[in-house]
């Protein structure tokens, strides 16, 4: 027994009087120290962590072969044999770092993305909503961010020097045939849909990706929203009309459809304030829309919005041609959008993507001169202004995009678009005659780009897209390439260039002659720092065009494409400032745009600065929250240098156009506020949730000249200007059954 | 010769298994205790690094990775405490709000629907929360809420909820609702479930009973 007894004290013994071994070293990476790694000798309590100068020390009482496990946040963990024999051991260990998205820089060059999620984000939803002379229409919202001009007489985004035709809209990656209303002379309306429904907007003033074509200057991308976090019905009401909807949510929350409905009518508007022009038919909207978003399976997602308006205008002017009379246009539209996309994963690495949208539009445009009594005549010499324009557009537009990940973020996708357009339609002359229109395109486009993620430091990015149109018979190919690098702790820099093409406008089609896709090459470079403080952003960027569309005139007063001889250029640079931190609950921005352009396109007679484009823009925005009032009030003051404007007419004699006069605008100034009262914004649960806005655009009532319009023979001018010196807005939003206090909470403060 | 050789291994062997188990629980009773007094961050680091460690050797055992999360947030708590004013500074709690999540996400594997494993949940989304309120409301504080809400659901009588529940009325602001009368009711209701609560084990969760006393007394009725 004794022996059993001595032999167990032994072992004991054995256990208990165990070598400690020293072991110590560096954790590294390249060549910086890592602060904060976790050395652990695997399956034991032992180990440490390194200090600041990257070091450690520990003692262990481990023996034999062992494995020391290494980690740390954003490095791979590395494992190291071990021979543990009481002699102490030194190591050096270098991490290799792991490409991470948090962490990894972001190419931006030409775009700025505004959605709640990613790092980039500049705006997000609310912002456009509360932006004061948006009037929550995304498009004014974006025309307070570097890169677009404040042409204020026609719809669209002037981008760096291009037409608002050279920006496309996207919604869900389809195309969007008529985002704007459709246009009065020399009077800009609104976007069709409502900020509401999307969750993200990316703005490319240029360089934009291969998955989208069509467009020479810069591309509008916006996703609409997924599952809402609860059923909801909304009532809105303002003196200018009301609308009605409701968003119903699955018990399972793996589907959700929704209604809505809402009718404008600006008669009360134009009552107490001035209008220009005669508002002989006030401007009446009908508008409805229809979803549902649909779970398919773990990963898949099936989302449709559906869109109708019909709406109405008409408008009377004093001619300028001629005395005693006046111009008048009158338009009906009725418009129907259907958007169904489809996202899904294919096995473990593969995604894929599709979206398809029709569009159908119908326009009912009748113009005409009038006498003083309002009776519609037919003056000598000015004919060509009575006619009437039945138009009828389908548009059919799909896009399928297969996308693999590899590790890290690096990723590879390709795929394929068709856009399809079929434009009908019969235009009468004064003296009865018609003429049919049917203009019919096929395009055709596939892409490939690839992601590539070096290190967290450098990232690039290589695409192409290829297009070939029926009509012209041509088919292009356009590379694009971007680079983005980390440029110290929280700076990056992106450089861009990309080749872009766009078919002819339809509205000077068909033509004669035989035409080719306009082209403009980009060269864009911009540097970034965000910190948790400010957002600060400037690029440069130099623009080269050419085939641009060449018009002659024919014999209704209207152009007609003639040829692609035309070219020109645009080079500026931008600034962009954002604090949300240095001032408590105020949060401001400050644009700034300088443009220098020339073009020699449709009727002008060599390159000069287009009408729409000036050298100086600024935009200031302000946001305050005082929570004591429950209140946000934003302010936003725009200025711009004076716009170019021409005379251009055709000199009979030499056979060619001419500039017969020529000037430059006041400076463009707008004074904007608006407030916005949340009275339940903090009662936390309420079942009912209300915002009341007040709104004054131009409220110092400053002359706002867009440019001038001639009479016929060149001998009088008119100044453009908006229908309204300063329009009001008044309004109230209620939403049932779903608080969205956090909502405004995360968005105001 | 065979017996002896025999019992001699049965004996060490039960030896070395005791002396195993006795060394988790004498390890983890100490290291338990330094986390109760320290309030150097470093250190608090240091700790939770070891608890790590005692986890990943265990491999069955909740507790070490819920002590080394908690480790992390009792460091982030004292980083914001000094640096209220110094707002560039609090973008370091996101490093330790991970980890500690990296930790609660290991204790949960092995110990599903557990009251205390909730509450540090809902002080993870609180410390991510405070590293930028006004834009991280609505996301964390609404996942604070709900992990708080899950945690009374799991154990009604678990102290600990009270005490961070008052300590939320306590700290947020009048205007967006908080309160300290409310929270003086609840930290008065902490201190009786701490009177009434029986910890499962010597190791389980079984602190702050010092903190509720201490926002007691900073509350002037």
């Amino acid at each position: 027994m004794r022996k059993i007894a001595l032999l167990t004290a032994l072992i004991f013994l054995l256990k208990t009087a165990a070598a400690q071994t020293i072991i110590s070293g560096i954790v590294k990476d390249n060549k910086i120290p890592i602060n904060g790694a976790t050395i652990a000798i695997k399956d034991s309590y032992d180990g440490a962590t390194t200090d600041s100068t990257g070091k450690f020390s520990f003692k262990t009482t481990e023996k034999g072969n062992q494995i020391l496990v290494i980690s740390a946040i954003g490095y791979k963990t590395f494992e190291q044999k071990l021979d543990l024999n009481g002699t102490s051991q030194q190591m050096t260990i270098v991490l290799k770092e792991e490409i991470n998205e948090m962490r990894a820089v972001v190419i931006t060059a030409g775009a700025f993305e505004a959605s709640d999620r990613k790092r980039t984000t500049v705006l997000n939803s609310i912002d456009i909503v509360t932006t004061a002379s948006a009037n929550a229409d995304i498009t004014g919202a974006i025309k307070t961010l570097p890169g677009s001009q404040q042409v204020g007489e026609q719809e669209g985004l002037f981008v760096r020097g291009g037409t608002a035709a050279e920006t496309k809209i996207f919604i869900d990656g389809t195309l969007v045939n008529n985002f704007f209303y459709t246009s009065e002379p020399n009077i800009a309306t609104r976007g069709r849909f409502s900020p509401f429904i999307f969750k993200g907007t990316v703005f490319s003033a240029g360089g934009y990706s291969a998955l989208y074509g069509q467009a020479l200057s810069s591309a509008l991308i916006l996703e609409s929203i997924d599952l809402p976090d609860q059923s909801s019905a909304n009532l809105g009401v303002s003196f200018i009309g009301g609308s009605a909807g409701f968003q119903k949510l699955a018990k399972k929350k793996n589907a959700s459809w929704g209604v809505s409905y809402g009718y404008t009518n600006v008669y009360l508007a134009f009552k107490i304030l001035e209008t220009k022009p005669d508002y002989f038919k006030i401007p009446e909207y009908h508008t409805g829309d229809a979803n549902f978003r649909i779970k398919t399976s773990k990963t898949g997602f099936l989302k449709y919005y559906g869109y109708f308006s019909h709406n109405k205008v008409g408008i009377r002017t004093t001619s300028i041609d001629t005395l005693g009379y006046k111009d008048a246009f009158q338009l009906k539209n009725l418009n129907m959008y259907h958007n169904l996309s489809w996202k899904e994963n294919l096995g473990a690495k593969w995604k894929f993507n599709a979206g398809v949208s029709y569009t159908n539009n119908k326009d009912d445009i009748n113009g005409s001169n009038q006498d003083i009594n309002n009776t519609d005549v037919i003056l000598s010499g000015l004919e060509y202004k009575n006619f009437l324009l039945d138009a009828n557009g389908n548009y059919f537009n799909a896009k399928g995009v297969f996308e693999r990940r590899f590790r890290g973020l690096s990723a590879v996708r390709f795929g394929t678009e068709f856009n399809y357009s079929d434009d009908k339609g019969e235009y009468t002359l004064y003296n009865g005659q018609k003429y049919p229109i049917s203009i019919n395109e096929k395009l055709y486009s596939g892409f490939a780009e690839t992601d590539i993620y070096l290190t967290n430091d450098v990232a690039a990015k290589l695409g192409v897209r290829t297009e070939h149109s029926q009509t012209l018979d041509k088919f292009n190919v356009a590379p694009r390439i971007s680079l983005a690098y980390k440029v110290g702790r929280e700076g990056q820099a992106s450089v861009a260039y990309g080749i872009f093409y766009q078919n002819p406008e339809k509205k000077y089609l068909p033509s004669p002659n035989e035409l080719n896709f306009a082209k403009a090459t980009h060269y864009i470079a911009q540097y970034q720092k965000v910190t948790s403080q400010i957002t600060f952003r400037t690029e440069i960027f130099y623009k080269k065009y050419q085939d641009l569309l060449k018009t002659a005139g024919t014999n209704n007063n209207q152009q007609i494409a003639a040829s692609n001889s035309g070219h020109g250029y645009a080079q500026g640079f931008e600034v962009f400032w954002r604090d949300r931190k240095t001032i408590k609950n105020f949060d401001y921005w400050i644009s700034y745009s300088y443009l220098d352009t020339k073009r020699d396109f449709l009727n002008y007679p060599s390159e000069i600065q287009p009408n729409y484009a000036t050298k100086h823009t600024a935009n200031l925005v302000m946001k305050k929250f005082v929570s004591g009032l429950k209140t946000q009030f934003n302010a936003n003051y725009v200025f711009a240098t004076g716009r170019p404007y021409y005379n251009i007419r055709y000199d009979d004699i030499n056979k060619k156009y001419a500039i017969y006069d020529q000037g430059t605008t006041v400076p463009y100034n707008s004074l904007s506020f608006s407030v916005n009262y949340l009275p339940n914004v903090f009662k936390q649960g309420a079942s009912k949730f209300s915002v009341f806005v007040f709104s004054i655009t131009n409220v110092l009532a400053s002359k706002q000249v867009y440019g001038y319009t001639y009479s016929y023979n060149g001998l009088r001018k008119e100044p453009i200007v908006p229908p309204t010196k300063t329009f009001i807005y008044l309004g109230a939003f209620f939403s049932f059954g779903v608080d969205r206090t956090q909502d405004v909470i995360n968005s105001n403060l | 010769m065979k017996k002896i050789i025999l019992t001699v291994t049965l004996i060490a062997g039960t030896i070395a298994l005791f002396a195993q188990s006795e060394k988790y629980k004498s390890t983890m009773k100490e290291k338990i205790a330094v986390l109760d007094t320290t309030r150097d961050v470093a250190s608090l680091k240091d700790l939770s690094a070891a608890f790590e460690r005692i986890g990943d050797a265990e491999k069955t055992q909740w507790l070490p990775y819920y002590y080394a999360a908690l480790a992390q947030l009792n460091a982030g708590n004292f980083i914001y405490v000094s640096n209220v004013s110094n707002p560039s500074e609090l973008k370091n709690l996101d490093a330790l709000a991970d980890k500690a999540e990296q930790m609660i996400t290991k204790a949960e594997a092995l110990n599903k629907d557990n009251s205390e494993i909730y509450a540090a949940k809902k002080m993870i989304a609180s410390l991510r929360m405070m590293v930028d309120p006004m834009n991280r409301y609505m996301t964390y504080g609404e996942q604070a809420q709900q992990a708080l809400e899950t945690a009374r659901k799991l154990n009604p009588e678990n102290p600990r909820i009270y005490l961070l529940e008052g300590q939320d009325k306590f700290f947020t602001p009048e205007q967006y609702g908080g309160s300290k009368t409310e929270a003086k009711k609840l930290f008065e209701e902490a201190l009786r479930k701490y009177q009434s609560f029986k910890p499962a084990s010597e190791l389980d969760p079984n602190w702050g009973r010092s903190t509720v006393q201490y926002f007691l007394s900073q509350i002037k009725s």
